[in-house]
């Protein structure tokens, strides 16, 4: 029952979806009050009924019940409880549906909360909204029922891919698809904001926490599936620029350009045409990602389970959804006046800058993950665009941005001059030097790109904290601490992909128990190799000893791992943090002779690029709630304000 | 700003959608077909990488009978996994000549006592130049070679139970 449940709630939100759609759309074209009154509730149950299915799919695999065929594909009865739960959107029908009850709970919260917008631009928020939703609605109800059940009732299930049977990774698709909803919402309202033709900012106002919720959920979701990848596929790197992790990185870029440009709409209400813009792309961005992952055109080290067919539906929504943007664009953006102009030398320059350059990473990631396609589509021919590509492609262009990230904050808004700047930023100008200069002097090999990035996240580290320099940091509003601690991340994250690039000690020996291997300043003492088992798998785990010169001796223990429901092998990597880097041992195959295959990293310093990614995400999540403080502080003055009068 | 420049990002993305639609509608197959097949084998002479066998030349392979030249190294895992398939693809009639990757002449003999030795003639490439020139990329690869020393059929990794058939087949076809 609970899943015939589950169905009929999902085909009722769908209904409400329509209804919300229809309502909108109808009273926009008559002007009708009436009906925009009746949008917001029919918004709010829409949310709650989707929620209500997604609940109720939840319960059934946290049940493990085998009569649901979803259950049975990616679930198992022996299965932890924590990995029951996160198997719910580890799969493609529990995402979906996933997806569309974040939208329809984003749909619900405009609707109760946002206050001062103006009512017609809600409206047709919401209406986009709704018309978004319908499509995975329909998606879900036609081809991919989450609540299928399966006759007969096979004894067990097929388990979860057990390289997703980890907490990290239990947590880092719901991550993203938060970062991808937020996306959608700011999407919504862009629409939204060019049917009414209200383009200003208010609007930027209205769109800025749900841009700035996103971009936290995709920073975080981004870090997350780098340090995942790291410690999770045992090849001791952290971003391969494979088109699964291009494809969450896109949108990333896309959405922290459209942070930067939303601020100067709300702000200083120029870059309207601009922004709106970023928001289609933002989005186009995160419909894109999800169609390569799913359609399975691309190849990439991340197994999906592909199907054709779904790749052909996501793309007619995309091409649905983002063309019908992009007419809209073309028809009304004519018509919006233009906003405010500004200096070259000034806030808003160097946040156009910082557009520009995003932008042109974006695209140039965008090509390498797509040439491949494009190639085979007119030739036919198969080839594969390497990392080497994307590091020199966009890396000295992310050097670039970050020095506009140390100056942008400096200037002030409308009108400065450079003098006045480079005093300004003359300490960490000379921090930078000061460095390149040491770096020069008593490192080899570095390369070119490691050596100016680690010199300027130095620079970078100082600057990022120079906009609190002579203020009373009591007063100080609290999105001006986000953006800080935003930038300083940045500029951690910098010294930690330096200092991995150009300082990390790799060894591979076969080495048999008794054996001692030495790297960098670590002892490791190979004890044995034993055989373990856990609830789902088996494993042969080498033990071993660690030892950091004459510190406190560890104990580790790399396993290769074998799961039992679906045959599959990983490589579970023994990882030593210390504060100066991590050790990385990898445990390999073993030959005749009782030798074994063991690779083992010193990485200095590679924590940094995942602290520095939290210490993004931390600024964001200050500058949110700062944000939300001041509109809520500013709506309850008017409303004072309008009660006085 | 000119009007018709609004358009543009309509444009790109039709051109976008194009690209995916193509993507979608091809035929998706993930074999790659060998550069070197309906190549003739590229000339070579190895010395015999054990006392027991003779070894290799590419005029060996041009001798009227279809042949298997199977890539391996005593260091490969997944050698030892094909072992046996060699030896039944042997007693099956088929001629099998080596060439041996990266290897030392102790390690081989031990590797053939240990897993048996199907090979009529093994070379020894220490350099892994021959194999570079056969566009193989790792160990263990096998080619299937006509009577006239064409190649016919590049079988990249290990040969599985199930390939035996299909290589059989392959060497009959060359006849």
């Amino acid at each position: 029952m609970i899943a015939e449940t589950g169905l009929i709630a999902l085909w009722l939100a769908a209904a409400l979806a329509l209804l919300q759609f229809a309502l909108g759309a109808i009273g926009l074209r008559m002007g009708r009050d009436d009906y925009y009154a009746a949008i917001r509730p029919v918004a709010v149950a829409q949310g709650l009924f989707v929620s209500l299915s997604f609940l109720l799919l939840i319960w059934l695999f946290l049940r493990s019940d085998m009569s649901v065929k979803l259950v049975v594909m990616n679930s198992a009865s022996v299965k932890p409880l924590l990995y029951k739960f996160a198997g719910t959107w580890g799969n493609h029908e529990g995402s979906m549906l996933l997806w569309v009850t974040v939208m329809g709970l984003a749909g619900a919260f405009i609707a109760l909360f946002e206050r001062s917008l103006r009512t017609s631009t809600l409206v047709a928020t919401l209406a986009a909204q709704a018309f978004i939703s319908l499509g995975f609605y329909a998606f879900l109800l036609v081809s991919s029922n989450p609540f299928e059940r399966m006759f007969p009732v096979p004894a067990d299930g097929q388990g979860l891919n057990p390289l997703l049977q980890d907490p990290g990774l239990a947590f880092h698709p719901p991550t993203l698809y938060f970062g991808y909803v937020g996306l959608s919402v700011a999407f919504s309202f862009a629409v939204g904001a060019m049917i009414t033709r209200d383009v200003g900012a208010a609007f930027a106002k209205a769109m800025r926490p749900w841009v700035l919720g996103a971009w936290i959920f995709l920073t975080l979701g981004i870090t997350a599936g780098s340090y995942w990848a790291y410690y999770e596929l045992g090849w001791g790197g952290w971003w391969f620029w494979d088109p699964v992790e291009n494809a969450s990185l896109m949108p990333w870029l896309a959405a922290t350009a459209l942070l930067h440009s939303v601020t100067v709409l709300a702000t200083r209400d120029s870059l309207r045409a601009w922004t709106l813009m970023l928001a289609v792309v933002a989005f186009s961005m995160s419909m894109i990602g999800t169609f390569l992952v799913r359609s399975g055109i691309l190849t990439s080290v991340h197994a999906f389970a592909v199907d054709p067919e779904r790749g052909s539906f996501i793309l007619a929504l995309l091409a649905l959804y983002i063309g019908g943007a992009m007419a809209l664009f073309a028809l009304r953006v004519g018509t919006v006046k233009e906003g405010k102009r500004f200096e070259l030398v000034s806030r808003e320059g160097a946040l156009v800058a910082n557009n520009l350059l995003l932008s042109v990473i974006l695209a140039l990631v965008f090509i390498g993950t797509l040439y491949p396609l494009l190639v085979e589509a007119v030739t036919g021919d198969k080839l594969s665009v390497g990392p080497p590509y994307f590091n020199l492609a966009t890396g000295p262009l992310a050097l670039l941005l970050v020095a506009v990230m140390a100056a942008g904050p400096l200037l002030r808004w409308r009108r400065d001059n450079a003098k006045a700047l480079l005093n300004r930023i003359s300490i960490p100008i000379l921090l930078t030097a000061a460095t390149l200069f040491v770096l020069v002097l008593f490192t080899t090999g570095m390369s070119i790109l490691a050596l100016l990035g680690l010199a300027l996240a130095v620079g970078v580290a100082i600057a990022s904290f120079a906009p609190l320099w002579k203020r009373n940091l009591r007063r100080t509003p609290l999105h001006i601490y986000g953006m800080v601690f935003a930038h300083f991340g940045i500029a951690v994250a910098l010294v930690g992909m330096a200092c991995e690039s150009s300082f990390t000690e790799e060894k591979l020996v076969a080495a048999k128990p008794g054996d001692e291997i030495v790297v960098n300043n670590w002892r490791l003492q190979f004890e044995a190799i034993e055989p373990m088992a856990g609830p789902n798998w088996t494993a042969l785990e080498s033990r071993m000893t660690a030892q950091y010169g004459d510190g406190v001796i560890h104990e580790i223990t790399p396993q290769n791992r074998m799961f039992a429901a679906a045959q599959t092998q990983t490589s579970e990597a023994a990882l030593l943090t210390r504060w100066n880097g991590q050790l990385y041992v990898v445990l390999g195959e073993g030959d005749s002779e009782g030798r074994w295959q063991i690779r083992v990293w010193w990485k200095p310093f590679v924590t940094l690029i995942w602290f520095g990614g939290i210490l993004v995400a931390l600024g964001g999540f200050l500058a949110m709630i700062g944000r939300l403080q001041r509109g809520y502080k500013q709506r309850k003055q008017r409303e004072y304000a309008e009660m006085m009068l | 700003m000119n009007r018709w420049l609004l358009w543009l990002p309509l444009a790109l993305f039709g051109l976008l959608f194009a690209t995916f639609a193509t993507g979608l509608i091809l035929p998706k197959d993930n074999i790659i077909e060998s550069k070197m097949v309906g190549k003739p084998m590229p000339d070579f002479a190895l010395p015999a990488a054990i006392e027991q066998r003779p070894g290799l030349s590419s005029a060996d392979l041009a001798k009227g009978k279809p042949t298997l030249l199977n890539i391996f190294a005593s260091w490969c895992l997944p050698c030892i996994a094909e072992a046996p398939q060699l030896l039944a693809l042997q007693q099956a009639g088929v001629e099998i000549n080596a060439i041996a990757s990266r290897d030392t002449p102790e390690d081989i003999a031990n590797f053939l006592n240990r897993w048996g030795n199907p090979y009529a003639r093994i070379g020894t490439d220490t350099t892994s130049k021959v194999q570079l020139e056969l566009g193989s990329s790792g160990v263990p690869e096998t080619f299937v070679i006509d009577g006239n020393g064409i190649i016919v059929h590049q079988h990249i990794g290990d040969i599985r139970q199930e390939d035996v058939d299909m290589l059989l087949k392959l060497l009959e076809d060359a006849e």
